[in-house]
């Protein structure tokens, strides 16, 4: 009784150990190698659920079916025109022959390194041939946006420096010569991108040097602008001044020059009216002026003859002056 | 086997531990039934105990709750089942079915060169140290500049099934993406359209060049937008930015100044040329008015003259004497007869005399 009791349990542990080790599954993201004492047996398996093989003897080997990522470690590198940039690259690839990939790689630590020799020394040779702007842009006739206010003319500041190839053309290259290189190895290469490209540390004083002149010379420009600027306003201020008060004088002389022939006229008009009028115009005006002419030390030598004093003399005008007074009006 | 996530749902559930002694009233009865036909002996109370452990276990797994924001994928021994829907569900228990929680409804974020504090989702932040963080930034512009800058990423999962199988890794693999394609936008561009004025044009680039890439990848995320948020000259040169702020701010002062100098000027000779031309003006006028004051008066001595001219004539001659006469301290008067006076006459003592 007891011996049998022992006996079940025992064969059942054994049983369920049996089943356990002779099922396996298999997961949407793997695929398997079945191995039989170390050497790969039958077709791998590709199709995710439940699977059997034989117990103890066959092990089963997963390898990851998903697209995987390569990051590579940035390291320094010189471009063609001689500047030492840190590039990090990463990469996309899978497994498609998984059997290779066993034989030839066993465990993606492996994988991963080989990537690394591969995509590594691609890179170098890729970044070593072209400089350093054809790993920056992508755009060949991109045509940038300009600061209206920050670069007017002329000046390089704010345009982009040209290119002949760009950033998708480089890395299509490396992935073209690496994508052949990994295929032995039962691996796909998806892509690969340029992550990370930097000035190395020794380079960057350089670098933010010529930005700091650059911006120096943005901001000179603005001063200038400022003080070139002023002056026009400056100038412009005497200009204006000097044509106002230009055109004031020769409104103002226009002005008086029209009122005095305006006089002019209206006297002529007057005293022009017959020879009488220019007579009397010729006496009147003359007496007035005597009044302004003689002042209190004046000299006048007056004889008797003339019209005021010959009175002085006699009371009877003299005969000449009466003859001709009755004659003519002129005195 | 469980996994802990399966095991956390089972434990706070009521209903679960409500009905699960009854399930297992019934199969230990019908259990207990064939063990004893098995086993006379019925001293089996280790089996027994075995078998109960084992049901519980079985019963603890197969229940779990989906949140509203997410979705389960369920596999069958690995293999991909179906799709479920939020809310309490079944699964077979041992391992046979597994669920993967997946937030498809929740709007996921990555930030790229700086980390809110306290993100559970390990994609979110820049994975190392605060070094990692700077590079993260520091970029290459068009013009061979360096800038630094600062995103946010806006993504959600849009296709849970092929977000577990298709990628391993798709929130890294996103952020290489969105670091790739940030330095191919960026590197396009000169400094000044990265640092100001391209900003927009940045993002929008950005966002489709990365939804491409996404696609082509079949990630099964879709990225919703990306924002740029702090854009820096590398710290040695901001200086320098600066002073071309500054520089701008003095050039607007300067020609503010010019511009006051002008206004101080301009105005003030346009009032005086005004009141220039009023004053010729006045001028005019004064002269037309005097000239036809003249005149009346002309005209109208004129008429007078021309009744009696002899007699006005004297008169007005006589008078203008009058007038001038008495104010001239010297005056002469000489017989008309005498002649060669002048060479007797000393001016001189007349001057003195005076």
């Amino acid at each position: 009784m007891r011996t049998v009791h022992v006996g079940l349990l025992v064969i059942s542990i054994i049983g369920s150990y049996l089943i356990s080790s002779s099922i396996y599954t298999v997961s949407e993201v793997e695929q398997v190698i079945v191995t039989q004492f170390g050497k790969p047996v039958g077709d791998p398996v590709t199709t995710a659920g439940l699977k059997i093989k034989m117990p103890f003897i066959q092990e089963i080997n997963p390898i990851d079916r998903r697209v995987l990522e390569w990051d590579g470690s940035p390291s320094d590198m010189p471009t063609k025109d001689k500047l030492y940039i840190s590039v990090d690259l990463f990469a996309r690839w899978r497994i498609t022959d998984p059997l290779q990939y066993f034989l030839r790689l066993r465990d993606e630590r492996s994988a991963q390194s080989r990537l690394d020799d591969i995509l590594g020394s691609e890179t170098r040779n890729a970044v070593a041939k072209h400089e350093l702007i054809e790993i920056i842009r992508t755009t060949k006739d991109r045509v940038p946006l300009r600061d209206a206010l920050l670069t007017k003319v002329e000046s390089d500041i704010g345009a982009l420096v040209p290119i002949q190839k760009g950033r998708v053309r480089v890395e299509q290259e490396i992935f073209a010569s690496a994508s052949e290189k990994v295929k032995v190895f039962g691996i796909e290469l998806l892509d690969i991108r340029f992550k990370r490209i930097n000035y190395n540390e020794s380079v960057r004083p350089k670098i933010y040097d010529r930005m700091i002149s650059e911006r120096r010379q943005i901001a000179e420009r603005f001063l200038s602008e400022g003080n070139g600027e002023a002056a026009r306003i400056r100038g412009n201020r005497v200009r204006e001044l000097n044509r106002i008060q230009s055109e004031a004088y020769r409104e103002v002389e226009e002005i008086r020059g029209l009122a005095d022939a305006r006089a002019a006229d209206i006297y002529a008009q007057a005293y022009n009216q017959g020879p009488e009028s220019v007579e009397f115009y010729e006496f009147t005006r003359t007496m007035q002026s005597y009044k302004s002419m003689i002042s209190t030390n004046t000299t006048l030598v007056l004889s008797t003859e003339s019209d005021v004093f010959k009175f002085l003399k006699g009371m009877a005008p003299s005969v000449a002056k009466i003859s001709a007074e009755g004659s003519d009006n002129s005195p | 086997m469980t996994t802990p996530q399966d095991d956390d749902e089972n434990q706070g559930n009521p209903w679960d531990g409500r009905r699960s002694p009854h399930d297992f009233q019934e199969l230990m009865s019908q259990g207990r039934a064939q063990f004893g036909r098995m086993l006379p002996g019925g001293g089996s109370g280790i089996f027994l105990g075995g078998v109960l452990i084992a049901l519980g276990m079985g019963a603890w797994s197969s229940v779990y709750t989906v949140a509203s924001d997410s979705v389960a994928v369920v596999q069958r021994f690995g293999q991909f089942l179906k799709e479920v829907p939020p809310g309490l569900h079944l699964k077979l228990p041992f391992g046979i079915d597994k669920a993967t929680k997946v937030p498809v409804k929740r709007q996921l974020k990555q930030e790229f060169g700086f980390a809110t504090l306290g993100a559970t989702d390990p994609s979110q932040s820049p994975r190392g140290s605060e070094r990692d963080t700077r590079l993260e930034t520091e970029m290459v512009t068009g013009d061979l500049n360096a800038a630094l800058v600062e995103w946010v990423l806006q993504y959600r999962i849009s296709d849970p099934v092929k977000y577990l199988f298709e990628v391993r890794d798709p929130g890294l693999t996103l952020r290489y993406v969105s670091e790739s394609v940030m330095r191919e936008v960026v590197g396009d561009r000169t400094v000044d359209e990265v640092i100001t004025i391209g900003r927009q044009e940045i993002e929008m680039d950005a966002l489709t060049k990365m939804q491409t890439l996404s696609t082509k990848y079949a990630m099964g995320i879709s990225i919703d937008q990306v924002q740029l948020k702090n854009i820096n000259p590398p710290r040695p040169v901001q200086e320098s930015f600066n002073e071309v702020n500054q520089a701008q701010q003095e050039k607007e002062k300067l020609i503010n100044q010019a511009r006051r100098d002008y206004n101080k000027v301009i105005p003030l000779a346009r009032g005086e040329k005004d009141q220039r031309i009023r004053e010729a003006d006045g001028y005019r006028l004064k002269r037309i008015n005097e000239a036809e004051g003249d005149v009346a008066r002309f005209n109208s001595l004129l008429a007078e003259y021309a009744k009696a001219p002899q007699v006005t004539r004297r008169r007005i001659y006589i008078e203008t004497l009058q007038d001038v006469m008495p104010d001239i301290q010297s005056k002469l008067i000489i017989d008309g007869q005498v002649q060669n006076i002048l060479p007797l006459l000393n001016i001189d003592s007349l001057q003195g005399a005076k």
